[in-house]
């Protein structure tokens, strides 16, 4: 079913099911959020989406009111513009406002509205909080001097991941995002937190000084671990991946585990095979590619000559594309003429 | 695979993972999904938020137990008395899908008759598990409407593997769930490409496409397109490559991207036969174990420096991109093949790699409709035949392949080692979160490392108890194939007089310990899931 409504003196009809927030994203109205996720459950933490309703004495949250036939709504009114300053000003009277070395700058949701509603200078002055303790963890950076309290990190965990590895504790001014007792986080580490967090409170910790948002080219590609196929954003700068994300609209919804967000530092790794080797008295050395291809043919084309193309196998990999793949077998049907071809699929 | 192909005509899951949140019943058995398939783990969390019950069937509490409605912890290896015990209660409380069997299957009555043993009671005898929790999940199955049944290796790595899927299969035609939308039969693929690589022809038996290499039109075809004659003997499989190599009839083998010296049952076993080799070719980008073996390693790139296509588990071809150059002389795997075959006086020439996904198309039906422009952001899901063709999200909507789907009678069969008194425990193997197989990419992640730093076995805390082990202990395990030294972990994962070991950690490694002669006789799979061991403490 749907329903009429009016936001912004423009007339527009959505389901009966959306929220005055969902309506007007729909029909391209912009409201400002900091908790949102259209992934997860409303939460109508920040305020942000503050709007007017004809007929309500006080303005109310745009993500938590169902809409409702023949409603009459303004997003932008003057005071509603103020509204939401104080509310972003109140925020940063207790943010280090470090962004020129903060990790998110650039593609930070509470830099950008700083920005907008023009925060040169601050009203509120006070105390701040101070967290020093950092987490022992080797994935996540934990900076919760910068949290907002959004808990769009603490609902992902709950909501998506089903791990409900942190929860809000404290109240008022105390309150703060942490696991049980205040431990270290004992996790999965998928890092679904980090994804959604709109400032730089959460990030990965082999982000660190490699390369903000602006700085590195994105290439999209496919994740190459297990089968599930996610779909990753590479972030590159200097010829290094230096972090990896996921888009919303993906297969993987924009989840992603452990290995597919934070385990590609083995493509940098000092370990890599960079030459051919070939074994010359017991111990591999280094050879040109046109010396190790002459000395495969030699000895394979010998093997073959006498004992046959049945004398020698290969075996193909599920880690490479399938173009390598289609090409490997050929090479042993069509080059060199034995079916002796396999994988590991069983292993 | 198979098992699948026998029964239904294809290998493959036959439906796709965003189906999977509308099923109103989740089947997994042998499975531990949140650690192995963490992303569709997470479209089945979605499934239970929209009401889904979730029944898992598996030796350990694995993590999505927690978000189960019941689980079913049956002995390693029984698995066919337990679906067959399923089975008896959905035929004896009226829950068979009559018209279904009717219409789409056949070998019915012949399997129903090897049914008639199966009481929950008997069930309960083999598998350890109470018959009132055989009962309750034949009944959840049975009477909902759309079931998704999803396996891995728990279910393949036996001796009897083919059989436990042919179980599954009968399972599913049984109540007539398959062929629809979030109903069907799904084994989750454990590599990013192994869907593809099997597609590609890494079978023996096989070209591209599953076209079998000893039906000469096949042949004919491929002939034509690759300008050369080709052979119509069956090859041998990966494990028998092994036996062959190491009595000395296989001469020369060459691996792309493989690590048989860490992944394959019986590492001394393994490791013998690869030195046995005249020429091994090892094509890698790490010196993984294999590859120090080899007479020739032949450095290649990763995922990240070159451009092709993956098949993921549900049967979507999605796009690679390059987004880094390799280091020094690392080459990508396409190269280094044409080079190769160049040397051999066999031209393969393609302007870019676009062309040969291309070619692929030409040979095999699935994929004709595909090419790089059309694969978008949600990749397309083979069969997909023609360029205005879609993709199929779920497979056998009018038909199996093989016409009607086959009803096989299974008995259940144990696992060729079963424990005794010199060799007490079972020893199950399998992956955990944060490694990934052998570890030749994730172990050179510090995070990783950092988080799961080694090797260990978990034990129930009363086998703990009963051999003085204490959690971080080391302690010596060992088969009839020999035996390694690890940590301890005390753990309510296993059951008692179970026991399993993450296979990622060379330093001590499963498959020192596991059984290569138990090998399934359909697809030659060995049983990794199951073999013989006795603990001390070190």
């Amino acid at each position: 079913m749907v329903l009429n409504l009016t936001i912004d003196n423009k007339e527009i009809s959505a389901s009966k099911d959306a929220t005055v927030l969902e309506a007007a994203r729909e029909n391209g109205i912009y409201i400002p959020t900091l908790c949102d996720n259209p992934k997860l459950k409303p939460y109508g933490g920040c305020r942000l989406c503050l709007v007017e309703i004809k007929g309500l004495p006080r303005p109310v949250g745009a993500c938590t009111t169902p809409i409702q036939e023949g409603m009459v709504v303004q997003t932008s009114t003057e005071r509603i513009h103020k509204l939401r300053r104080t509310v972003v000003e109140l925020l940063l009277s207790d943010h280090p406002n470090d962004c020129m070395v903060c990790v998110k700058a650039g593609d930070c949701l509470l830099q950008e509205l700083a920005y907008l509603y023009d925060l040169q200078n601050n009203r509120f002055y006070g105390e701040k909080r101070q967290y020093t303790q950092k987490d022992g963890n080797p994935f996540l950076e934990r900076d919760m001097e910068k949290c907002i309290l959004c808990r769009q990190c603490v609902r992902v965990c709950e909501e998506i991941a089903g791990v409900s590895a942190i929860e809000i504790a404290y109240r008022g001014f105390k309150a703060k995002v942490c696991p049980s007792f205040e431990d270290d986080l004992n996790c999965e580490f998928c890092g679904q937190c980090v994804s959604v967090c709109p400032t730089g409170a959460l990030s990965g910790k082999a982000w660190s000084r490699k390369g903000r948002t602006a700085k590195t080219n994105e290439v999209t590609t496919t994740c190459p671990f297990c089968g599930c196929g996610c779909s990753l954003k590479l972030r590159v700068s200097e010829n290094e991946v230096v972090r990896v994300s996921s888009d919303p609209d993906t297969i993987n919804e924009g989840w992603l585990c452990v290995k597919g967000r934070f385990a590609y530092e083995f493509i940098n790794s000092p370990d890599r095979l960079d030459a051919p080797l070939i074994r010359k008295n017991g111990k591999l050395e280094k050879a040109s590619w046109d010396e190790t291809l002459d000395y495969i043919y030699d000895k394979m084309d010998s093997i073959k000559q006498e004992h046959g193309p049945d004398a020698i196998g290969g075996l193909l990999s599920a880690r490479c594309t399938n173009e390598e793949n289609y090409l490997f077998q050929k090479f042993m049907r069509a080059v060199v003429g034995t079916n002796n071809v396999d994988h590991c699929a069983r292993l | 695979m198979a098992g699948l192909a026998a029964v239904f005509g294809t290998g493959a899951m036959t439906n796709s993972l965003p189906e999977i949140e509308d099923n109103d019943v989740i089947f997994i058995i042998g499975s531990n999904t949140k650690e192995n398939h963490p992303i569709v783990a997470l479209r089945m969390l979605k499934a239970v938020k929209k009401g889904a019950k979730i029944i898992i069937a598996d030796p350990r509490k694995v993590p999505l137990v927690r978000h189960s409605a019941l689980w079913i912890q049956q002995k390693p290896g029984t698995d066919v008395a337990l679906l067959n015990s399923m089975m008896h209660v959905i035929v004896k409380e009226g829950m068979a899908d009559e018209k279904f069997i009717k219409e789409r299957t056949e070998g019915y009555d012949e399997f129903l008759k090897g049914l008639d043993e199966y009481t929950p009671e008997y069930g309960e005898k083999i598998t350890g598990v109470p018959k009132e929790k055989i009962i309750e999940a034949a009944r959840m199955y049975g009477k909902s409407d759309k079931v998704g049944t999803f396996y891995t290796m728990g279910i393949t790595q036996h001796s009897h593997g083919t059989e436990n899927v042919y179980s599954l299969a009968n399972l599913v035609m049984l109540t007539g769930n398959i062929g629809k939308r979030s109903t069907g039969l799904n084994p989750l693929r454990g590599q990013n490409n192994v869907q593809g690589s099997s597609d590609m022809g890494g079978s023996p038996v096989n070209l591209p496409g599953y076209q079998s290499v000893t039906d000469e039109k096949v042949r004919e075809k491929f002939e034509i397109e690759w300008g050369t004659n080709l052979p119509s003997k069956p090859g041998i499989t990966a494990i028998d490559m092994m036996h062959e190599a190491e009595v000395g009839k296989l001469k020369a083998l060459y691996i792309m991207g493989e690590n048989p010296a860490l992944s394959d049952p019986d590492i001394e076993h393994t490791k013998k036969a690869l030195k046995n080799l005249d020429l091994l070719i090892v094509q890698d980008i790490f010196l993984t174990e294999t590859a120090e073996l080899a007479h020739v390693v032949l450095p290649a790139v990763t995922f990240a420096e070159k451009n092709g296509t993956f098949t993921n588990t549900d049967r979507r071809v999605q796009r690679v991109r390059k987004a880094v150059e390799p280091p020094g002389e690392a080459k990508e795997d396409s190269w280094i093949i044409m080079e190769l075959s160049k040397k051999f006086g066999y031209d393969m020439n393609y302007e870019n790699i676009h062309k040969v996904f291309l070619e692929i198309g030409k040979l095999w039906p699935a994929f004709a409709g595909i090419d790089y422009s059309r694969i978008r952001k949600h990749g397309i899901q083979w069969p997909c035949p023609t360029k205005d063709h879609k993709g199929t999200p779920y497979l056998f909507k009018d038909g199996f392949l093989r016409g009607k789907g086959k009803f096989t009678a299974v008995k259940y069969r144990p696992s060729e080692e079963q424990p005794d008194q010199e060799y007490p425990f079972i020893l199950t193997t399998g992956r955990e979160l944060f490694q990934y197989h052998t570890g030749t990419m994730t172990r050179r992640v510090k995070a990783i490392n950092e988080i799961s730093s080694g090797p260990y076995i978990e034990v129930n805390p009363d086998d703990a108890k009963n051999l003085s082990i204490e959690a971080g202990n080391n302690v010596c395990v060992t088969s009839r194939r020999g035996s390694i030294t690890l940590k301890a972990k005390v753990s309510d994962r296993p059951d008692k007089g179970v026991v399993f070991i993450p296979f990622h950690f060379k330093e001590a490694a499963a498959n020192v310990l596991t059984n290569p002669k138990a090998l399934d006789p359909v697809c030659k799979i060995p049983e990794l899931k199951v073999c013989a061991v006795t603990i001390k403490k070190a």
